[in-house]
């Protein structure tokens, strides 16, 4: 219980430092927000009450909290450009941007644990020649590159897959299939990395006295593998895991541009080319967030996974 | 100054290292590669065929010839040329931003681990951890909102993100040094923690940083690519290989070899990155060699 009070107050102080770091950035920026929102024609008079509407004649700590209270309530403020509630905005694009990350999570843990596994358990052998190669090729291929050579493919060439959009979800196998390229695009890289992982974790745990006495025993290579080394492999594992799902997010912001997705991405890089700094603000902080929440997770799951983290701390 | 005094392997000597290397077939790959890349990089100041912004357009997005070796673009441009004056850029970016990452980050490590588990050491640590929680591309974001897009922003992103890389590697491996009888010597003798942390650690931990900035120039390259794929990187007209891809999207279907080759430059520098550090890593601790072969 200390050990889970201890995470929870250390997300809670990662998640308030986060969220200053990026209030600060965002102050930085020279303009007036509200003389950018109207225009450089509007008079002094309506430039200063769209200034007290949007609280921006307060001291900076008062509308540091005003943000942080809004996010608490759901209300991340108006974007200049949209003229609608950014929280509006950022759920519309929620709904592609993190199914697409899942799935490309859910691809990438697909192709890398039984590739791990394969060339751990037949190391040396060509199984894990091939398996070194592929993933020391994958690591080295940008993301989005590799999804144009989808594109390509599989799209331009053999027409299986439109080349980008996307449908809505009205239609779920639809959506799917437009979801497929890009995730297979953002997990190739991140399952070559995984599956690297996977290898030395489960040979490291391999050459442990436990296995060799668990051999000694009379239990099959394989028995120990799935029943010992695998369980004490998975930390290692799913701290790259969790590191990985951040890195799924921002990737996920480049290759929705790849595929012409209306994902956060996209709501991103209109934000920067519209400077509408609300917006930015609010999905870096989302993502952010996202980011740290995911890893405190990563770190409960250790003490699940090794009941020995639980007590030590 | 020999890392494993006492634990029972004998120490490599520098010359040990060079037959070593030689032995090593991923190391010998990756550094021809990276050298061939370089040079490439090098050429690009004197030389290059053709002007990177001479634009041709009668001659545009034409194929691999004689007279265009990689083919033309959308405007008529040599492609090569564009390659070879893009791997400058690409370079140039990585490079500065490992450095940014070792300058500040390794001083920073060995501070915390010299102070370890005070509560210099905590903060430290915790605004590593802090920094982490932001994708080198949300840096990124956030300072071309601020600054404008271009490749100082791009190498500023990319260096944040490799500071506390090499905060966390410089402090774990710093930690396991201070136990050693070598160092606590150098305590008796009367030194102060800065100048055992220059003249006795960090020698010892040269080796692993030299294996850590060969990945990390990698993945620079990788991260200043898709930076400038989506504008945040260098801007027109200084050719960069994320910028040509970008150009080439949709010209996929009418002309691939346009963005077949930039990706093809891509993969080959971080592949001969990433086989260096492997090599590296394999050639400066023998006993990883030993077990993992």
């Amino acid at each position: 219980m200390p050990y889970l009070l201890g995470r929870l107050f250390s997300l809670l102080l990662s998640l308030v430092a986060a969220s200053v770091v990026i209030f600060l950035v965002i102050q930085v920026i020279p303009g007036d927000p509200a003389q950018l929102m109207l225009g450089l024609n509007a008079d002094a008079a309506t430039v200063a009450a769209l200034r007290a509407q949007m609280g921006l004649d307060q001291p900076l700590p008062l509308q540091y909290l005003g943000w942080v209270a809004g996010m608490l309530h759901g209300d991340l403020g108006i974007s200049y450009t949209y003229r609608v509630p950014v929280t509006e905005l950022v759920n519309a694009r929620l709904g592609l941007s993190v199914p697409l990350a899942a799935m490309a999570l859910l691809l990438t843990v697909l192709i890398a644990f039984p590739a791990g596994i394969l060339a751990a358990a037949r190391r040396n052998s060509r199984t894990d020649v091939v398996v070194m190669t592929t993933t020391q090729l994958g690591v080295a291929i940008p993301n989005f590159w590799f999804a144009m050579l989808l594109v390509l493919v599989f799209a331009v060439t053999l027409h299986w897959f439109s080349a980008g959009g996307f449908p809505g979800w009205n239609n779920p196998a639809l959506a799917l299939r437009s979801l497929l390229l890009p995730a297979i695009a953002l997990a190739l890289p991140q399952a070559s990395i995984l599956a690297r992982v996977m290898r030395s974790a489960l040979l490291d745990t391999l050459g442990e006295d436990y296995i060799r006495s668990a051999r000694a025993k009379g239990l099959t290579r394989r028995q120990v593998l799935w029943r010992h080394a695998l369980r004490n492999a998975l930390i290692p594992v799913l701290t790259i895991i969790g590191l990985q799902f951040s890195f799924l997010l921002a990737g996920g912001i480049i290759i929705e541009n790849v595929f012409f997705l209306p994902g956060l991405g996209r709501l991103v890089f209109q934000g920067i080319t519209q400077r509408d700094l609300i917006v930015i603000k609010s999905v870096v902080m989302l993502l952010v967030f996202a980011v740290i929440l995911v890893n405190f997770f990563v770190d409960m799951s250790y003490a699940a996974i090794d009941p020995r983290l639980r007590r030590q701390r | 100054m020999s890392v494993e005094a006492g634990s029972g392997v004998p120490a490599e000597r520098p010359d040990s290292y060079v037959s070593a290397a030689l032995r090593s077939p991923n190391f010998m790959i990756g550094a021809t590669i990276t050298t061939l890349v370089l040079l490439l990089a090098l050429v690009s100041f004197v030389w290059t065929p053709y002007s990177y912004a001479a634009q041709d357009i009668p001659n545009k997005l034409k194929g691999l010839s004689a007279a265009h070796w990689f083919g033309t673009d959308h405007f008529g441009r040599d492609i090569l040329s564009m390659i070879m004056v893009g791997a400058r850029t690409s370079i140039a970016v990585a490079l500065v931003a490992v450095g940014v990452g070792v300058v500040v980050g390794v001083p920073l490590g060995l501070w915390a681990a010299a102070r370890r588990g005070s509560l210099l050491d905590e903060v430290i640590m915790r605004a590593n951890d802090l920094v982490f929680a932001f994708p080198a591309l949300l840096i990124a974001v956030l300072i071309t909102s601020v600054f404008g897009p271009g490749a100082v922003n791009a190498i500023i992103a990319i260096g944040i993100f490799n500071v506390p890389v090499f905060a966390r590697l410089s402090r774990g491996a710093a930690l396991s040094l201070w136990t050693r009888e070598f160092v606590l010597a150098a305590r008796v003798a009367g030194k102060g923690a800065v100048r055992i942390s220059v003249e006795h650690i960090l020698p010892n931990i040269t080796n692993t940083l030299v294996v850590q900035v060969t990945i990390q120039f990698a993945l620079g390259i990788l991260a200043d690519a898709g930076l400038a794929y989506v504008g945040l990187g260098a801007q027109p007209p200084i050719p960069s290989w994320g910028k040509m891809l970008a150009d080439a999207q949709t010209l996929i279907g009418l002309a691939p070899h346009v963005a077949i080759i930039p990706g093809l430059a891509i993969v080959l520098t971080v592949l001969g990155l990433n086989l260096m550090g492997d090599g590296l890593r394999d050639i400066f601790d023998p006993r990883l060699r030993r077990s993992r072969r």
